[in-house]
């Protein structure tokens, strides 16, 4: 069932996505992004070894808010915003939940927009990337 | 840990100057890779009928995904994959790299059969200081993304955490 602008309400929860990347999968995104800073798959590469770890790439972190709203939309709209700040680095192979909710429910010149607050938590339960969308409803 | 850092005449002369365009590809291909890397599982994003039954002309670029920048060695990057001679460059030997915000501004749909011609500015540098890392200089940096029909259909804003 596709979102629509009568089935949303302020308040609502967009459903949530649990991940725990390894070092196969930041790999990946590597080679998907383009974005090879040894710092997320490399441990001797200095600056991992002075954190202790490689960490999490935050644009990997930014897409997942995405992939959660857009998984949540189901293509019944479009984004017209996305954005988050880096608070905290994640470690690989360690849960985090990434999810929403909808903040606020409004018509601009004749769009349905939804605006959603979005984040990451890590598994101490700290919000990691917090973030906010601006979508666009078809109907 | 830097323990001083200040911004000189030098790296605020850098503000506002753009960077040479470069171009940013969009392929099926690339949709797939970037989705994978991400770990979705909609297929709309994989398979072109999906894509073109939910409404797109091709594989839609995930969210956050603004094409690949065409490599060519010598020219680019090794590390981040950009333009080597692209981007506004703020000479401040801080060694340590981390991404503090995006903001990403869709104005239109991009979609797998796009180029896109990527063009970036410094729009502001600030110091600030945090007890793990010491003074930290924030760069942001704004990039437009043009499609083939001339349409800007995202614009961009990064901050960097040098310290």
């Amino acid at each position: 069932m596709s979102i629509t602008w009568d089935s949303v309400s302020e308040g609502d929860e967009i459903g949530s996505l649990t991940k725990k990347p390894g070092v196969s999968q930041l790999v990946k995104y590597a080679a998907g992004s383009g974005d090879f800073n040894p710092l997320h798959h490399d441990y001797a590469f200095p600056q991992s070894k002075a954190l202790g770890s490689i960490i999490v790439h935050g644009r990997f972190k930014y897409a997942s808010l995405g992939e959660a709203v857009s998984n949540w939309l189901g293509h019944a709209g479009r984004i017209r915003k996305l954005s988050c700040q880096y608070r905290g680095m994640d470690f690989p192979d360690r849960e985090m939940s990434v999810g929403g909710r909808v903040k606020r429910k409004y018509e601009e010149h004749g769009a349905k927009l939804v605006e959603l607050e979005l984040w990451t938590t890590n598994d101490e339960g700290k919000n990691t990337t917090p973030g906010t969308a601006i979508v666009e409803l078809n109907a | 840990m830097a323990e001083q850092f200040e911004i000189t005449d030098e790296m605020r002369a850098v503000i506002g100057q753009e960077s040479p365009p470069w171009t940013h590809e969009v392929t099926t291909t690339s949709v797939r890779a970037f989705a994978r890397g991400v770990g979705y599982t909609d297929v709309v994003y994989f398979d072109e009928d999906e894509a073109k039954k939910a409404g797109y002309r091709s594989l839609p670029a995930p969210p956050t995904y603004l094409g690949t920048p065409i490599f060519i060695p010598g020219q680019s990057n090794d590390t981040f994959s950009g333009p080597n001679h692209g981007g506004p460059r703020v000479k401040h030997g801080l060694p340590g790299l981390l991404d503090g915000g995006t903001e990403t501004e869709y104005r239109g749909q991009i979609c797998a059969g796009d180029r896109l011609t990527v063009v970036s500015k410094l729009a502001a540098l600030d110091v600030r200081e945090s007890k793990s890392l010491g003074k930290m200089l924030i760069t942001t940096t704004e990039t437009s993304y043009t499609n083939q029909d001339g349409e800007v259909v995202a614009l961009q804003r990064s901050q960097a955490i040098f310290y």
